[in-house]
Formats: C-alpha cells, structure tokens, sequence
C-alpha cells in the first residue's frame, strides 16, 4: 500500500518549489521550533525513540538509542553533532536531494537533535564532489543565521547553536563515521578502533552523534507530527518513511520517499516504471546501495523493503538505493567493477581489507574474463569470509558481500564461463 | 578491579588493561605484529583477534579494553580461521624472500605464520612491487616486504618526536616513507629497526653481514652516554656485528640511541693492538710489553712520586679507576683526576652531582628547567623520557642556554646566566613555577658546570633548589646530567686530587712549573694534548686517538665490548658490562695492565683477580656492591664560591655521531654526520636513478 501524499515528509524533493528560507517556512520548516525545545532534551529524544526511527546511513542503528548512549553533560565537556553528508555510496544520491531542495529540514533537524543530545556545535561534513550543495547548504546556514535561527538563541529556544560545514575531499571511507571524525580533525581518513564509540570519545576526544543527513532531516517533522504517527508508517521494527533511489534499469530512474516495507516489486513498478523491458526482463536487484549482497529476481519477486525482510534473505537494506539489473547485465563483470571499487577506497589500515580487496578484483576479473578454475571460485568465497567480519570496520564486510551475493545466487554463471572459456 | 575468563582461566586485572595484557599475564600467547608495549594502540594488523561471548565477530585483544564478565576464548576454529586468514593476506604480497633477508631467524612475520599459518599458498597472481625509500645512512628499506603495520610511525611521531614519516596512499597503494625522500632526523632512528617485526626496516651497515643464529649474545650496558642504556652485544668470533638494545624500564626502556647501535665498527679500526713507544725521531714504533714497561719504569725511577699526574677519561671502567687510583696513592701522588673536561663537581657530597630524580622520576615531573644542556644530544633516552611526560601531561620545560630542537615545545628564556640569580631572588617568573609546581626538576648540563664560574653556578642551582623545594619527601628534582659514562663512578670512586693535588685544570700550568713531569692517561682523549706536551705521557686506552698521537708511551688497553666492567651511571646506579670479545692482538684489559704495571713499579696492588678487584671496589665505597638499582644519595647541604658570569653557555656536543675515540673512528658515524648533520646532499642511489659511477 502506498503512502498518502500528506504523510510525506520531503515535500521538496524533487526541487519544483524554492529551497530558500521563506518557502521552506511557507512548507512548514522552522515552525514553532522553539516550542519543540521548550519540551526539554528528554521529551525529544523520548519521540524520537517513539517513532522507531532508525538510522538512514545505511546500517539502521535505532536513533534514540544512539542519542541516549551520550554520557551525562558534565558542563565542561563539548559535545558534538555531526552530519554525515559524505554519501558516497554507489546508487544512492537521497542525501544529494535534501542537500539540494530541501536544507533547511536538515539544518532544523540539527538544531533539535543538536539540542537533544546537548551540543552547542554542529559540523556538516559534506561530500567534496557535492559542490553546488555545498554551496545551497552555505547558503541555507546563512540565511538561518540572518534569521537569527542558529547562534547565539536560535530561533528564540535560549539554546546556543553553530552550524558549519566542512567539506571533505571525495573519500567514501570518511563516510564511516570514525573515519570521518578523523578526517574533519585533519587527519587521512582512516576510521578508529571501536570501543569506545563516538558518543564516548568521538570529535577531539568529546561525546560526539555522528548522523545521516536523511534522519537528522525528518526530526523536525516526527517532533511536529508525534513519534507516533512515524511509527504508524511503515512496518514494526521499520517504521516510518524513506528515500528510496532507483537506479539502473528501470524505465524512469527517480528518488522516492515511500513507507517502510514497500515490497519492492511495487516500488520498481509504481515510481520505477518497471524494469526495462518488462519484470520478467529482470536478473537481479542490489537492494540497498553497492556494499549488500544482490538478490535475484525470485527473491525480488515478493520481498519488502526493510532492514528486517532484506536480512532474512540474507542481504540488507543499506541506504535503500536499488540498482536494477535486467538480463544484459555482464552480472559477474557489474560485481568485479564494484570489488574495484572497494579496493579503490580501502584506507589500506588493516590487512584483510588492505589485502583482500585487490585480490578479490583480480580474482573477479580473472573470472569474468573465464580464465582460473571451479576451485577459483571457492577460494574466492573463503576470501571474501576471512575479510568479512575481521576488519576495524565495515567496509570489508561491505567489500565482501557483493561478491559472496554473487557467489551465492550465480554460481553456474560464473562456472558457464569457466566452462566456455575451456571449450573455446 | 574487573574479573574475566580466557580459556577458562579466571583472572583479575586492574581497569583499562585490555584483553591481550590480560592473556599475556595468564602466559597465554596472542600472536601480533602492530602492537607494541611503548606504543600507542593501532589496532590495524588484525592478527590478535579471539572469540569473546556474546559477539558476533571476534575482536581485536590488543585494544579491547576488559570488563567484568568477559569470557575470551583464544584457540577456537573462528580464532584459528582468522589467524590464518590474517597470514595469507599478509603473505600474498610479502616477498618470500627469507633466505636472502636480514630478518631471517628473527622475523615475527616468520615465527607467527610457523606457528599459525596455513601449510601453503593459494595465491597464484603477481605480487604487488613497492620502491625502496632512502632513509639515510642507518636504515635499509626493502618495502616489499613491509606489511603496514606503522610501528614505525607510530615510534617516530610518538617516541622519537621525528613526524616526518607517515602513510601515503590508500588500500594495497599504501606506503610507508617520508614523501620527500629524507634521512630520519632522531637519535633514536635505529630503533625503528628493531621494532619492525619484518624485513622491511633492516640495520644498513650489518645488511647482508650476518645471519642471528650465528651470533653469540652479551648482555651489557653502553657507555657512550651516562644514560647506561641496558644493550646486548651480538657477536661472532672476534668481531661485533651489532648492538641491540634490552628491555629496561627504569633506564632505556627498550631504545637505544643511534650512537650506541651503529659506533661498534669504531671498534675495528685505528686500534692499539700493540704497545708503542716513541723513538728519538718522535715517532711511534712497536715494542713488546716488556719493553714498554721497561721504558716506563726507566722514566718514572727518576721523577718524585708526587710529580705524577693520572687522568681517567669517560668510558674507562671501575675496576681500572681503582687500580690506577691504588698505584698513584702507592707511589705517593695526589694528582689524579676523572673529570677530562674540568667540571667542578665531586668534592661535595654525592647528591650534588647525581641526577637525583632518577630517569624513571622524571614522568612524574610536572615542572622542569633546562640549564645550559641539550639532552637530546647528551642523553637522547632522558631526552625521550622528558618527550614522554610531555606527551602525557603536557610537562612545562623553560631552558636557559643555546637553542636546540629537542622534539617537543621548550620556553626558552634566553642564554644569560644572570637570570638564574633573579630566579633565586624570586624576580623572575620561573621562580613562581618552581614554587607553584609540586614535582619540579632542574637539569643542569655538565657543560655548563665545566665553565670557570661552574662552582659559584651550582650554588646558585643548589640554592634555588632549597629555597623553592626541590626536596623533600622521596622526591629530588636537582639533576645533573653527565655525558661521560665513567664520571659517577669515578667520582664514587673519588678519583679526585688528593690533599695538594692538582686537577685537570691546573695540570698545565703544573706542568710548566715542574711540578708534574708525567701524566698517565687512562682513556683520556678529551684534553688539550699541547697543554701536556713537555710531561712525559703515558696513555693507556684501546684508540689511536688523540691520547696516543701525544703519548710517549702507548699501553692497548680493552673497549667496552672487550671487558667485564663496572659503571656507574647518571642516577647513581652500578651497572656491570660483560665481556663479548676479545680484545685486538696484544692489547690487554686495563685493570691488569695496571696491576702488571705496578708490580714492575715495586708498588704491588693487592689484587690478582677480577673479584678481588672488585672486593677492593666495595672495600673503597661499599656502594658498588649493589647492582643494577639506583642507590639513591641522601640531601645534603653543600656550597660553592664565585661570581656567576654573564657570559653565554655553550652547546656541549658539537657532534652528536662524534664523541669519543670510538665514534669518532665509526664510518657509520662519519656518514651520518656528514648526511644528516653536515647537510651533505644525498647522493643518489643508482637504484634510484643515480649515476652508477659515484657510488
């Protein structure tokens, strides 16, 4: 069942009204801010927990636990918030959007959750390719500024609150938030041993939220509409709504805000146009961005578009970008240039992801050009299981899954080549 | 007081020790390459990871911290599956070059895939190529065979306080080097080799010339600072090939400086294998022991006892101070002196030239006051530990005297002696910090106590110690610090003129007036030789250095590696050497050459052994029966005369790599002064593109 248009939260998604200050106000951002913040940090951080809301990043980390994980404010210590806008993640482009059309739901947002978790200061840490929205996102600070909205007493709530925005240089590892935390102090990238988390010891050693520009934006709307209603939307444990993209091939590509546990069938039918050439036409969907597992078309055929569904079926929701693969995809070849990927933007800190990414693209490559044995493929299976699950952080597992999705539902493809390759 | 289970053991450790202490305190073994006791965690070679309960994914031991409940398992088939797995990524481009590698037989990389890998390779594509970097005169890079673990950044930026080698690049690009290619600016560089637990940093000058099973070890102590590092001297046949250095927390803490490590092949060269003795033609010729006694027993028949001088140089050992000192009291001459550069200290009691706070005292400083020395030459260990508090707390440290790097933020407070009297008169606004500070240090250099008006400096210093509390309790921040590795024992010793003596600032003015007419040098090659020249000049030492080139008659005596001996160093703590080798040809180690000496004399030293020698030293000071702790001097008031000079100190060390006889006959020594010091442009390696001829 699809959304109402009225429980959409971005209602300037696609950029068809202004995204300056006056019609973000006349779309109902920034109203009555201060109301919200009279409640108290409690009250906010109680809806936000109410409304089930779960991170938008990509691994689905229940907000206001994450929130309520920060120590008690001691008065001397900063506190930090920071949003995560470094979305490099291959087929997602949601943050881009929000950082285009709708900024001042994000920068609200960051006053809100800002105050909730006890920050005076904010840092944007945007993505270095996104230019033009790091110019909408300076802006937006600006005219928040002039509108006494941020500052000192922002929007009239007696709460302190900077906002800046620090530009990174186009690394997908400062996406992950330790890395990030690194990269914004003015070191390389390289994310940080985990414990202690950020909430503890994050940005200069002080507890630090680091968040996904898409869940600090609908704050504001769970504040002014009830934790309640966010959890009505959506399926239990997935409440809510979501940007989802869709990307490939699918007859009209498009972000969609649409509730949780959409099956995606319906999504790529209703906002997709439907696969190229028609569903049956389909070979496989990656569901949540580049770093999930690919699910093939009979997966695809009634599965929902949630964290839970997506985990049942062995492959995850992530920042909740399908990329559509009809039959003319080279699947083995789209899975080796995405290994490339990751081997590209390994930091090289710890060894299975320094190592293991490289050799499984070579691997992959060898096998997609046919060349190596069936005992190839085994090896590349136990590689991408000695990589998975023993690295500082995700983007091993994150190397790995594609290719062990691959393994798992193509595995006579990738031996039809071999196969091939031998007869030829 | 947290209490966890690692293989069903259950043990109780204090808070913040992470799991791999834990284990390692349980004597259960948790193979690693990055992390390292004295540095900080990185957590990146994944090669400790265990099984703890209720998680999904092993973790890392190394900095995971411990918490109540825990339950660690570390031999399961997941820990087993990762440890192999770790290995074969590590491996997959990790040159299987061992055969040919320095590392062999003492490679971590080595042991621990014996000990956890897998059997064979599945590998089959090409091994990633990385180029060498140059990293200067000490260190041989193979950076194929680096596996990013950055130890040694880690080392250089946190130890060393040399940040310029790093990371560049990213995933299986990543290099370790300087970017602009440098040789590494620390004393302490050589560490580096050490703590690479592969081949990747190898020690150039024993590149490719010894294998470590083929060594033998001794342990020993260093004495080309007063720092006493704990080292241990490997080895073969009559040679030394290397130094490394042991573990010692309350002195070196497992570093050495690059001085220490690299002067042994001083060792072999310009060394007095033979006695001389200078012919009517002023020239040096070979003679046989018994010759060289007979000449001096020829020459000394004819001088009064007490018209002998005796001067002890930096590096001789206890047991040949005491000899020397016993054969001078016999023959009847007051003159004897262990202080070659002329400083003043040593008459008073011993807490005045001891450096008091003990090098393990000084994290726990909270104030410190530089005068007139450069530590990160004269002692690059006390020079880290001061780096370490620094980095710790944030330890305040003003100097008064010449501008030197020294690795971490110094007040400076200009180079004006005069200042310390304002110090003293509480008009100046170090005085307020040494008030306020609760542990104050004050480190004062032995070149600045070698000046004329040294006497009336240290009481100065010691005046501003009373007055602002320098002592009390077990606390004692009145430091000095000596270069000379002999100095305390010899002034332990009281290797000092007698009632009437001259030292060795008047010995040439005595000289002139007759009043002396030979000198025995003991190892001492730090005086102005002009200065002796109408003496006649007895050298004994294991150099033909600048002793030799003035002496009459030339005794060979044994190097540090070549004798068993006792030291004192800086804190006050005796420390004995052991022998490693032999010494060269006929040279002999110094005590018996003493006591052979004194028996041709007619004086006969009381002593045919090296413990009786020794029984002799606890007889002298029942100090240097105690080893290996520092035998701590109670406070007790002393006072100097004089008028502090306005004059500016001056550096000490002109050249860190060249000290004495054997650094300074050190190829090593002579390239790193010319290449790290001299600024000498670096000559490109034909691997790097140079032309072949120059090398």
């Amino acid at each position: 069942m699809l959304i109402k248009d009225s429980d959409r939260i971005f209602t300037n998604l696609y950029g068809r009204q202004d995204w300056h200050l006056p019609e973000a106000k006349s779309r109902g951002d920034w109203d009555k801010t201060k109301t919200y913040i009279a409640q108290g940090q409690q009250w906010i951080i109680q809806e936000v927990m109410t409304s089930g809301l779960r991170g938008r990043g990509g691994a689905g980390f229940p907000t206001g636990k994450k929130w309520s994980f920060m120590p008690k404010d001691d008065g001397v210590t900063p506190r930090y918030l920071i949003i995560n806008a470094d979305e490099s993640e291959p087929g997602t482009c949601k943050d881009r959007d929000i950082l285009r059309h709708e900024p001042h739901k994000l920068i609200e947002g960051a006053l809100l959750s800002a105050f909730a978790i006890g920050s005076h200061t904010g840092y944007i840490y945007i993505r270095g390719e996104f230019y033009r929205e790091a110019q909408h996102l300076e802006t937006a600070i600006e005219e928040a500024y002039e509108a006494g909205l941020l500052g000192k007493n922002a929007a009239g709530s007696g709460w302190d609150f900077d906002l800046y925005v620090h530009r990174g240089a186009g690394a997908y590892i400062c996406g992950e938030e330790t890395a990030l935390l690194e990269s914004l102090e003015g070191r390389k990238g390289m994310p940080r041993l985990k414990p202690p988390f950020p909430a503890v010891v994050g940005l200069y050693g002080c507890p630090t939220i680091v968040n996904n520009v898409e869940t600090i934006a609908v704050v504001p709307t769970i504040l002014r509409r009830g934790g309640a209603w966010f959890a009505s939307l959506g399926t239990p444990d997935n409440t809510g709504t979501k940007i989802f993209c869709i990307a490939g091939h699918v007859n009209t590509p498009c972000n969609v805000e649409e509730a949780m546990g959409i099956p995606l069938k319906e999504l790529i039918e209703t906002y997709g146009g439907g696969v190229r050439g028609g569903w049956d036409n389909l070979l496989a969907v990656i569901p949540g961005g580049a770093s999930v597992p690919l699910i093939p078309t009979d997966i695809c055929d009634n599965v929902l578009m949630d964290f839970t569904s997506l985990a049942q079926c062995k492959s995850g929701l992530g920042t909740g970008a399908l990329i559509v693969m009809d039959k003319s995809t080279d699947i083995v070849k789209a899975i080796a240039r995405l290994s490339k990927f990751y081997m590209h933007e390994s930091c090289g800190q710890c060894t299975p992801c320094r190592e293991g990414t490289g050799w499984m693209w070579r691997m992959l490559t060898r096998l997609s050009d046919g060349i190596g044995t069936v005992e190839d493929i085994d090896l590349l299976e136990q590689v991408t299981y000695e990589i998975e699950g023993h690295t500082i952080c995700a983007l091993g597992d994150a190397a790995a899954w594609p290719v062990q999705g691959l393994i798992r539902h193509f595995r006579p493809e990738l031996e039809r080549r071999l196969g091939v390759r031998r007869a030829g | 007081m947290p209490k966890l289970i690692i293989d069903n053991q259950e043990i109780e450790v204090e808070d913040g020790v992470t799991v791999l202490q834990a284990a390692e305190l349980l004597g259960i073994e948790i193979p690693v390459f990055c992390y390292h006791p004295k540095l900080s965690i990185a957590g990146n070679c994944r090669m400790c990871l265990v099984e703890m309960d209720k998680s999904p994914k092993p973790i890392a031991s190394c900095a995971m911290p411990v918490s109540e409940g825990m339950v660690i398992r570390t031999h399961t088939p997941m820990v087993k599956k990762a440890r192999q797995g770790v290995l074969e990524f590590l491996l997959i481009n990790h040159p299987l070059d061992c055969p040919i590698c320095d590392q062999g037989g003492e490679c971590d990389l080595q042991d621990i895939t014996m000990a956890y890998g897998s059997d064979g390779s599945r590998f089959n594509l090409n091994k990633r190529a990385v180029p060498d970097k140059e990293f200067g005169p000490l260190i041989e890079t193979a950076m194929n065979r680096c596996i990013q673990c950055t130890r040694c950044i880690r080392f250089a930026t946190e130890i060393a306080g040399a940040p310029e080698l790093g990371a560049f690049g990213r995933g299986e690009d990543m290099e370790i080097g300087t970017y602009i290619e440098n040789a590494i600016r620390s004393e302490l560089s050589g560490n580096m080799i050490d703590i690479c637990p592969v081949g990747a940093l190898t020690s150039k000058p024993y590149n490719f010339r010894g294998r470590s099973w083929e060594l033998s070890r001794t342990l020993s102590v260093d004495v080309f600072d007063a720092v006493g590092s704990s080292i241990r001297i490997d080895s073969r046949g009559r040679e030394v090939m290397r130094i490394l250095p042991r573990r010692n927390d309350e002195i070196n803490e497992g570093w050495i400086s690059d001085k220490t490590r690299f002067a042994y092949d001083g060792l072999k060269y310009q060394r007095l294998d033979q006695p001389y003795a200078r012919d009517n033609k002023g020239r040096l010729k070979p003679v046989s022991w018994d010759e060289a006694f007979a000449l001096i027993v020829d020459r000394l028949q004819h001088i009064p006892g007490d018209h002998i001088a005796a001067i002890s140089g930096d590096m001789v050992d206890l047991e040949a101070m005491v000899a020397l000192k016993d054969l001078m009291t016999a023959i009847g001459s007051p003159h004897m002196d262990c202080r070659q550069d002329g400083v003043v200290v040593g008459d008073g009691p011993r807490c005045s030239y001891l450096f008091n706070t003990t090098i393990e005292g000084i994290e726990k400083a909270d104030f410190c006051l530089l005068i007139g020395t450069n530590p990160r030459w004269e002692a690059p260990l006390i020079n880290a530990r001061i780096r370490k508090n620094y980095l710790a707390t944030g330890l305040p440290v003003v100097r008064l005297g010449c501008d030197h790097d020294l690795g971490y933020p110094v007040d400076d407070l200009g180079n004006d002696p005069l200042i310390l009297e304002r110090i003293l008169k509480g008009k100046h606004p170090v005085s307020a910090a040494l008030k306020a500070a609760q542990f104050p240090m004050i480190i004062l250099g032995q070149n600045a106590i070698s000046r004329r008006d040294g006497p009336a400096l240290l009481n100065v210093m010691y005046q501003i110690a009373d007055k602002y509390g320098l002592i009390y309790d077990d606390w004692n921040g009145f430091n000095i610090l000596h270069t000379a590795a002999s100095r305390v024992g010899g002034l332990d010793l009281g290797f000092l003129p007698g009632p009437g003596g001259h030292g060795v600032k008047e010995i040439s003015d005595a000289i002139s007036r007759k009043h002396i007419e030979a000198v025995y040098l003991l190892g001492a090659d730090e005086l102005d030789m002009e200065a002796l020249k109408n003496a006649f000049i007895i050298y004994q030492g294991h150099h033909g250095d600048r002793g030799a080139t003035a002496a009459d008659i030339v005794l060979p005596g044994a190097a540090y590696t070549e004798k068993s001996g006792t030291y004192v160093n800086v804190e006050g703590r005796v420390q004995r050497s052991l022998k490693a080798v032999s010494p060269p040809g006929e040279a002999k180690e110094d005590w018996k050459i003493i006591r052979a000496l004194s028996e041709k004399l007619g004086f006969i030293l009381p002593y045919n052994t090296l413990e009786e020698v020794r029984e002799r030293l606890v007889d002298v000071n029942p100090l240097f029966e105690e080893l290996d702790i520092v035998q701590r001097a109670p406070w007790t008031p002393f006072s100097s005369v004089g008028v502090v000079s306005s004059d500016p100190f001056e550096s000490g060390i002109k050249n860190f790599y060249m000290t004495d006889p054997i650094s300074r006959h050190s190829i090593t020594m002579a390239k790193c002064t010319r290449e790290i010091l001299g600024g000498a442009p670096h000559v490109l390696h034909p691997r790097e593109g140079g032309d072949p001829e120059i090398i």
